[in-house]
């Protein structure tokens, strides 16, 4: 009992902190690094995505597969669906290959150049493994290309593969081969095929049978040239038993321009495999004016394939103009687990379309799904989901909870929950609440001498707890401040 | 320590407040009691500063200073306390995180150092046994799924944990049974010495019995009507409010 007590104590001098350190509320990510990049010229074709291809060594099986895509996706259309207003994307405007230039082959971070090490020490990010001491091994990605990956030897006497992808795809062929697109294939959706035509870089992790991974990996992930799209695309696989922790972070530079995010992650869980997958999402939001800002158009599943295997989606999204991704689980194995929890917070102009789908497909399968919504300024804030309950799914179940919070009367809440069950035994239940930072609450926090700010992400915070109990103790942290930003200004 | 004159509020545009003129002294004990309607909520809410109530004329004073010019924290931060009526539901968040929150943005504001951790949840500890709360009242969400008689003996206990200088009490007896009372009562009386002071605004004299004030007034249609010593409110429990607006009808007070 005393220690929980301590513990309460510690966590709100804690969250005392966090709210000092609020004194901005300018984007503080916008910053530029004048580093000597390689930019290929705008547009979209086949020679393009060859460029990429060679400029990455890539085997002749992977340029194929690239091809296929692109010419997958230039029949296909934009997708109109969801409940977002931006002007029409040219895809040919865009720029799809910017890389830092450097050494062929970097053999230690002292080779890196150290323009980009110091936007990483900007953004707070612990590249120096002499200095590392949380102990999270981090993968950077630069505008599209992985600069730096720490903690690789540690990891690799386990049997951990943590790597960018383009070395995954030179050095562990069969393993890319068989799980690239196994999740989201190529034929996916719009966005999701332009990202297997043309991703440049992202993450690796590979975790074998019954290893448990000993750290939190992390990698993060930066816009930093302008007019280019950024496109990652990240696997991770957990054999039989293994167990990862997965985080990702990201921001940009402010633009007057939108730029355009579209990247692919895949996960995939064999049988009592777990992975905890945890995002905290800030890339650049645009201006008050909305003018500026990322589309981050994102496609994010997880695969449940052995029996007993877990997936857990964890997100925070604070950043992007328009964000528009519902990370999913398949639950495909026997008592196979799927979670989602998320915080979208949108101000000002900002769009977010998000939620998740959870496909029920092997018997026993349990899924929670757990959504906070925010919405502050003029912004519009979509709850979408889809809960799928096959026909051989017996006993299977869902919770979901979907939360919308208000904050002044110009902004938006929708939900959209979409449910399909083919199978008796299911239970499948719902709820849903829309509530306003009220009056009356910042008053009775005020009446206690807590300032009107203080007093709104309190409330904001509380509202969020069930999510950001299911972040890392250090992202936590982090999301809690982010939050504070994002919603600064808005109330009083 | 608080002086009130000539008062003037309204709510929705509508006057509710039409001259009250108070003055309350270190060590004393008011109430205020009177009908429904007859502004007693609305003088608690005014003097805490809340927003939807809008004084149109008048002064108070609080230790010298012009508090009508302050925002409710820096009021709450110089030492007013209101007990609310309805107590509002925080979820997710502790009762130990707010009142951390809140103790150590009182300290700050008057330069004393704050509290350590273990400093903090002793005096938790010890304030929560005053009034017979459960200790796991400290790691609960601030009035979530509190009853009502927690929820108002919650109140006394952030007062109890705040140590404010000047208290109002806003209907605190409404909804308690009779022994939730006697410890809300109690807890009042282990707060009150000489240094501070109690505004009790009540509907009935219930209360008074546990909490014996120095001074009643009676409110009635926005101003003080009549103002006695702890017996007055006896009579009131006796007679009604009737024949006290009657004299003050006689006399033109109305």
């Amino acid at each position: 009992m005393n220690e929980i007590k301590d513990n309460a104590a510690e966590e709100l001098s804690e969250n005392m902190k966090i709210l000092d350190d609020v004194t901005t509320t300018e984007y503080k990510w916008g910053f530029v690094t004048d580093i000597d990049s390689e930019t290929v010229k705008k547009g979209l074709n086949e020679e393009v995505i060859r460029f990429i291809s060679k400029k990455k060594n890539e085997p002749d099986w992977m340029t194929e597969w690239r091809l296929k895509a692109f010419r997958y996706w230039q029949k296909m259309e934009e997708p109109k669906w969801p409940n977002v207003k931006y002007p029409q994307i040219d895809f040919q405007d865009i720029s799809y290959f910017s890389a830092p230039k450097q050494k062929p082959k970097l053999e230690s971070l002292d080779e890196v150049d150290p323009e980009l090490l110091k936007t990483f020490e900007k953004l707070g990010i612990p590249l120096d493994e002499q200095k590392i001491l949380s102990g999270v091994a981090v993968d950077a990605v630069f505008d599209s290309v992985s600069v730096a990956t720490t903690f690789k030897e540690t990891l690799k006497e386990k049997g951990i593969i943590f790597c960018p992808i383009s070395e995954a795809i030179k050095d562990h062929p069969e393993l890319i081969k068989k799980y690239l697109g196994s999740v989201v294939p190529y034929t996916d959706n719009f966005y999701a095929t332009l990202n297997s035509a043309v991703f440049t870089d992202g993450s690796f992790v590979f975790i074998p049978k019954g290893v448990r991974c000993p750290m939190e990996l992390s990698t993060y992930f930066r816009i930093n040239s302008q007019e280019t799209g950024q496109f990652e695309r990240t696997l991770i696989v957990a054999e039989e038993g293994a167990y990862v922790s997965y985080l990702e972070g990201c921001t940009a530079p402010i633009r007057d321009n939108n730029q355009l995010h579209a990247a692919v992650v895949e996960l995939v869980a064999l049988d009592d495999a777990e992975i905890k997958y945890s995002t905290v999402q800030n890339w650049y939001p645009g201006d008050k004016e909305g003018k500026g800002g990322i589309y981050n158009f994102v496609t994010k599943r997880g695969a449940c394939r052995g029996k007993n295997s877990k997936i857990s989606w964890t997100q925070v999204e604070t950043g992007s103009a328009i964000t528009w991704k519902y990370p999913g689980c398949i639950l495909q194995g026997d008592n196979s687990v799927g979670e989602f929890y998320s915080v979208a917070v949108t101000n000002n102009m900002q769009q977010a379309d998000t939620g998740t789908k959870m496909i029920h497909i092997g018997k026993n399968t349990r899924s929670t799904v757990v959504s906070k919504g925010i919405s502050a300024g003029k912004s519009n804030n979509s709850y979408r989901g889809l809960i799928r309950i096959g026909k051989n799914a017996e006993d299977a179940r869902n919770f979901t909870q979907c939360d919308s919070m208000l904050m002044g009367d110009k902004c938006g809440a929708n939900t959209f929950p979409y449910i399909e069950v083919e199978n008796p035994t299911a239970k499948v239940e719902h709820e849903a609440t829309t509530s306003k930072v009220g009056e009356d609450q910042i008053f009775y926090l005020n009446q206690r001498g807590i300032s009107t700010e203080d007093a709104v992400n309190m409330i904001v915070n509380g509202f969020c707890k069930e999510v950001f109990n299911e972040l890392p103790m250090e992202f936590a942290v982090e999301a809690q401040k982010l939050l504070a930003i994002s919603l600064e200004g808005s109330v009083g | 320590m608080l002086a009130i004159k000539n008062l003037h509020a309204n709510v929705e545009g509508k006057e509710i407040l039409k001259g009250i003129n108070l003055l309350i002294n270190a060590g004393e004990v008011h109430a205020i009691m009177g009908p429904n309607g007859s502004g007693k909520s609305t003088l608690a809410n005014v003097l805490a500063g809340n927003s939807s109530y809008e004084v149109t004329e008048g002064e108070v004073y609080f230790d010298g200073k012009n508090i009508l010019e302050m925002n409710p924290e820096t009021r709450a931060r110089e030492g007013i306390f209101l007990a609310f009526q309805y107590p509002i539901e925080i979820a997710g968040i502790s009762n130990a995180t707010f009142l951390k929150t809140a103790l150590n943005e009182i300290k700050r504001y008057k330069g004393e150092p704050e509290l350590t951790p273990k400093e903090f949840l002793d005096r938790m500890k010890a304030k929560a046994q005053i009034l017979g709360l459960d200790e796991t009242l400290i790691s609960r969400y601030v009035n979530v799924g509190f009853s009502g008689g927690e929820k108002k003996r919650n109140e006394i206990f952030q007062m109890l944990m705040l140590e404010p200088k000047f208290v109002l009490l806003d209907e605190t007896d409404s909804g308690l049974d009779i022994d939730a009372l006697k410890i809300v009562s109690s807890g009042v009386n282990i707060y009150r010495n000489k240094d501070n002071a109690v505004l009790v605004v009540t509907h009935y004299q219930r209360l008074l019995n546990y909490i014996q004030p120095d001074f009643v007034h009676v409110l009635f249609n926005g101003k003080i009507i009549k103002t006695g010593g702890k017996e007055l409110a006896l009579e009131l429990e006796d007679k009604g409010y009737d024949w006290v607006k009657d004299e003050a009808l006689e006399t033109q007070n109305v």
